[in-house]
C-alpha cells in the first residue's frame, strides 16, 4: 500500500462530491490570492514611493535655514532642552559663504557638491503670445541637476561660466516647455520671466508629479541671474548638498552641521537656526512605514486563508460522517489505520495545495491590473509562503477528522447507516 | 515485501472447481502474522465471553464458547437475534476482541495481536461477505475486488489479474467495469464473494450472506459456497434461515452466550450435503 495508491483513493473521494471540494478550495483559494495580492499591492505601493524618494535625489541632504527652531524632521536642528532652550540670539539665513564653506572645507570630505539655491514661486513667464505662471524657478548652481537627479532630454545644462557671467539662461521643465511652447523645440527661444529675458538652452526630462505637485512645472537658471532679476540678493532659499554615495549621507550631515554651528555660533543648547532634511533617513521612514501597511494587510488576508481553512475541517467532518460505512468496509477487509488517515490526510491536503495553486493562478493574473492606482509587485516569498501555509493547513485542519476515521471501529462503521 | 506464502494457502484446492488454480496459493506479500501450519484447526476458540458494558447495564453476550473448526468444514452458526451470534463473528472476524478465553486463527492467537497486525490478519485470512455486501459505492466491481489486495501490498498489474480471475470464478467476468448501484442484489453480492476470496483466504467468513437476496440469488450464492468448500474453501457462515444452514456440513447453534447444539451433516473431508456435483458452475454462469 503506497502513497500513490492512497491518493487516488483520496482523488476518487473527492471527486465523488465535485460541487463540495470545488467550494470547499473556494475558501483556500481566495485566501492565498488575496494574501498573494495584498502583499502584492503593498509591495507595489512601497516600491512607487520608493521610487519618488529616489527621484528626488538618493544621497542629497537639503539644508534650510529654520526660524521657527522647530526640531521636526528626521535630522531635526541640533540642540536640546525643549522650551528651557536659552533665547535664540540671532536667527540667520543662509548664505553663500554657508555655501563655500562646506564645499571649500576640508572638514567634510563626504560632500560630493554643494548648490546653493534660490526659489521664486508663481513666476509669470511668456513667449510670443503664449503665458505661463510657473509655479518654481530656481536659481542654483550646475550641480544641482545632479545632487536633484535632473536629467536634460534636450538642449544641455547651462554652466559654470553661464553661472559666473550672469548669464539669463533658463532650463525649464517638460510642463513649462508645453504650456509655452507646445510642439515648438524651446531651446534657443527667448522667454520673458517676470519681466526678464531668459534663453531656454534645455528641458528638463519628465518627472511625473509627486503627491499633486507638478515636479516638471519649474525653471532652473544661474544663481546670480535670479538674484538679479527676480529675488534679490538676501539670503539663500537652500543649500542642496550632494554626499558621494548614499551609505555617507549620515556622515555627510554630520560634518555640515559642524561647520554650520561653527559658522552661526550655535553652541551648546541653543537651537540651530538651520535644518538638514536627509533624503536616506527620509526613505528609511517611508520604508518602515509601507512595511507595516504591507504587513497589516496580510494580516488581513491571513485571516480569510485561516476561515478557508475551518472549512475544509467542517468539509472534511461532514465526509467522514457521511462515508463512515465505507471507512467501516475498507477496514473490515484489512486497511490499516494509516492507509484510512492517510487517505482523508491527503484528501484534506489536496483541497488545500489545489486551491492555493488556483490561487496563486489568480493572484498572478490579478497582479497585472492596476489596484487602487497601484501597480502590484509579487513578492516571490509570498508565493511559496501562501502554498506552504495552505498545505500545512490541510495538513492541520485535515488531521482531526483524519484520526476520527481511522480511529472508527469497523463493527460501529458497519452498523453506521 | 515479496515472500512466498506457504501454510494456509497450502489447503485450497478449489483451482480444481476450474480457472481458480492461476491465483490459488499466489504468493502474497507478507506472510501472514504469526505461526501456520496445516495441522492447525482454521478456527480454535476456547472458553470465550464478550462482556459488554458496566455494572448494571452489563450484556454478557457470550458467556463461554468453544468451538473449532477444521480446515475445509463448512460451519453454519445459527441463532435468534440476541443468541450472540454477531458478537461471534465478529471475534471471529477479528473486528473485535474478546473478554476472556482464547482464539487461535490458522494457529496464531490473535487476542495478543495489536490494530495494525489484526488489520493485517483480516486483511490475508479472512474474506468477509455481508448481509448488505457492502460494497464500496462510485468503484467499479473490478476496483471493489482489488481493494483487498490494494491494502495488501500486491502490485497492479497483478491485483488485476486475480481481481479479474476471481470474478470470472464467481461468473461476473463481464460485469468488472460496473458500480454496485448498477448490479442486482444477487450480482452484488457475487462480487462480494469474489472480493472475499481474491486475497485467498484462510477463512471465508458470511454474515447472513443471503438475507437480503431473492431465491434466485440466494440458490447462486449457496451454489457457490458449495463449490468453494469443494474445492477445500474453509467457510462460516452466521445465519438464521434453515435453509442455507442445510448446506453446511456442521451446524451449530448458540442460544443466549453458549452453543446449545452441535450436529454434523456431512464428514469434515466429503462433500458438501447439498452440493450440485453434476454441474458445479452451471448455477452462475446461466444469469
Amino acid at each position: 500500500m503506497n502513497v500513490l495508491e492512497i491518493s487516488r483513493f483520496a482523488v476518487r473521494g473527492l471527486t465523488a462530491n465535485k460541487m463540495r471540494s470545488v467550494l470547499t478550495m473556494l475558501g483556500i483559494l481566495i485566501g492565498v490570492a488575496a494574501v498573494i495580492l495584498l502583499v502584492a499591492v503593498g509591495q507595489g505601493s512601497s516600491d512607487s514611493i520608493k521610487q519618488r524618494i529616489q527621484s528626488l535625489g538618493a544621497n542629497t541632504l537639503t539644508v534650510s535655514a529654520s526660524f521657527s527652531g522647530g526640531f521636526g524632521g528626521p535630522a531635526g536642528g541640533r540642540g536640546g532642552g525643549g522650551g528651557a532652550a536659552g533665547p535664540r540670539t540671532q536667527a540667520r539665513g543662509l548664505t553663500l559663504e554657508d555655501a563655500r564653506a562646506i564645499a571649500a572645507s576640508g572638514d567634510a570630505p563626504s560632500v560630493k557638491s554643494v548648490s546653493p539655491v534660490v526659489t521664486s514661486s508663481s513666476a509669470t513667464t511668456t513667449y510670443e503670445g503664449a503665458s505661463h505662471s510657473i509655479s518654481q524657478v530656481v536659481g542654483t548652481y550646475p550641480s544641482y541637476f545632479e545632487a536633484t537627479n535632473k536629467p536634460v532630454t534636450s538642449g544641455a545644462y547651462f554652466t559654470n561660466q553661464d553661472v559666473t557671467a550672469v548669464r539669463k539662461v533658463v532650463v525649464i521643465g517638460k510642463t513649462v516647455a508645453d504650456e509655452l511652447f507646445g510642439q515648438v523645440d524651446p531651446v534657443g527661444k527667448k522667454v520673458n520671466i517676470q519681466g526678464a529675458a531668459f534663453t531656454v538652452v534645455g528641458v528638463l526630462k519628465e518627472s511625473g508629479s509627486t503627491g499633486g505637485q507638478d515636479a516638471d512645472d519649474i525653471a532652473v537658471a544661474p544663481l546670480p541671474a535670479v538674484q538679479q532679476s527676480l529675488t534679490g540678493y538676501g539670503s539663500l532659499g537652500s543649500i542642496v548638498v550632494q554626499a558621494t554615495s548614499a551609505e555617507v549621507t549620515d556622515v555627510a550631515e554630520a560634518e555640515i552641521t559642524a561647520i554650520l554651528d561653527q559658522r552661526h555660533d550655535v553652541t551648546g543648547n541653543a537651537t540651530a537656526d538651520y535644518r538638514i532634511l536627509n533624503q536616506a533617513s527620509l526613505q528609511e521612514t517611508v520604508t518602515e512605514a509601507t512595511g507595516t501597511f504591507t504587513v497589516l494587510l496580510a494580516a488581513v488576508a491571513a485571516i480569510s486563508l485561516l476561515v478557508g481553512g475551518i472549512g475544509i475541517t467542517n468539509i472534511m467532518l461532514v465526509t467522514v460522517t457521511e462515508r463512515t460505512r465505507e471507512i467501516g468496509i475498507r477496514k473490515a477487509i484489512g486497511a490499516p489505520r494509516g492507509a484510512i488517515l492517510g487517505q482523508f490526510l491527503i484528501e484534506a491536503t489536496l483541497l488545500s495545495l489545489v486551491g492555493g495553486l488556483l490561487g496563486v493562478g489568480v493572484a498572478v493574473a490579478g497582479s497585472q491590473f492596476t489596484i487602487a492606482g497601484v501597480q502590484p509587485v509579487i513578492v516571490p516569498q509570498s508565493i511559496v509562503l501562501a502554498l506552504g501555509v495552505s498545505v500545512a493547513i490541510g495538513l492541520f485542519f485535515g488531521s482531526y477528522p483524519a484520526n476520527r476515521a481511522a480511529k472508527l471501529r469497523p463493527i460501529e462503521a458497519l452498523r453506521f447507516e | 515485501m515479496s515472500s512466498p506464502m506457504n501454510g494456509p494457502m497450502d489447503g485450497d484446492r478449489y483451482g480444481s472447481a476450474g480457472s481458480a488454480n492461476r491465483w490459488a496459493g499466489e504468493p502474497m506479500s507478507e506472510p501472514a502474522e504469526g505461526p501456520a501450519t496445516t495441522a492447525d484447526p482454521v478456527l480454535l476458540i476456547r472458553d470465550v465471553t464478550k462482556v459488554y458494558g458496566e455494572g448494571e447495564a452489563t450484556v454478557r453476550a457470550l458467556r463461554g464458547v468453544s468451538l473449532t473448526v477444521e480446515r475445509g468444514d463448512y460451519v453454519a452458526i445459527m441463532g435468534a437475534s440476541g443468541s450472540g451470534k454477531s458478537t461471534l463473528m465478529n471475534i471471529i472476524g477479528c473486528l473485535d476482541v474478546p473478554t476472556t478465553g482464547t482464539y487461535l486463527l490458522g494457529g496464531a492467537d490473535v487476542g495478543a495481536l495489536d490494530e495494525v497486525r489484526l488489520a493485517r490478519v483480516r486483511n490475508r485470512r479472512i474474506g468477509f461477505i455481508f448481509q448488505s455486501f457492502n460494497l464500496i459505492p462510485r468503484m467499479s466491481a473490478l476496483a471493489n475486488v482489488e481493494l483487498p489486495l490494494a491494502y495488501g501490498g500486491v502490485r497492479a498489474a497483478e491485483r488485476r489479474r486475480r481481481a479479474l480471475a476471481a470474478l470470472g470464478l464467481v461468473g461476473l467476468s463481464d460485469r468488472v467495469g460496473h458500480q454496485p448501484n448498477e448490479l442486482s442484489g444477487g450480482q452484488q453480492q457475487r462480487v462480494a464473494v469474489a472480493r472475499a476470496l481474491v486475497t485467498s483466504p484462510t477463512l471465508l467468513l458470511a454474515d447472513e450472506p443471503t438475507g437480503a437476496l431473492d431465491s434466485t440469488s440466494t440458490k447462486d450464492i449457496l451454489a457457490i459456497f458449495d463449490r468453494l468448500n469443494l474445492g477445500g474453501k474453509t467457510i462460516v457462515v452466521i445465519t438464521h434461515e434453515d435453509d442455507v444452514a442445510a448446506h453446511a456440513k456442521r451446524v451449530v447453534r448458540l442460544m443466549d452466550g453458549r452453543i446449545v447444539d452441535d450436529r454434523r451433516q456431512a464428514p469434515v473431508d466429503g462433500p458438501p450435503p447439498l452440493v450440485d456435483d453434476r454441474s458445479p458452475t452451471g448455477a452462475m454462469s446461466e444469469r
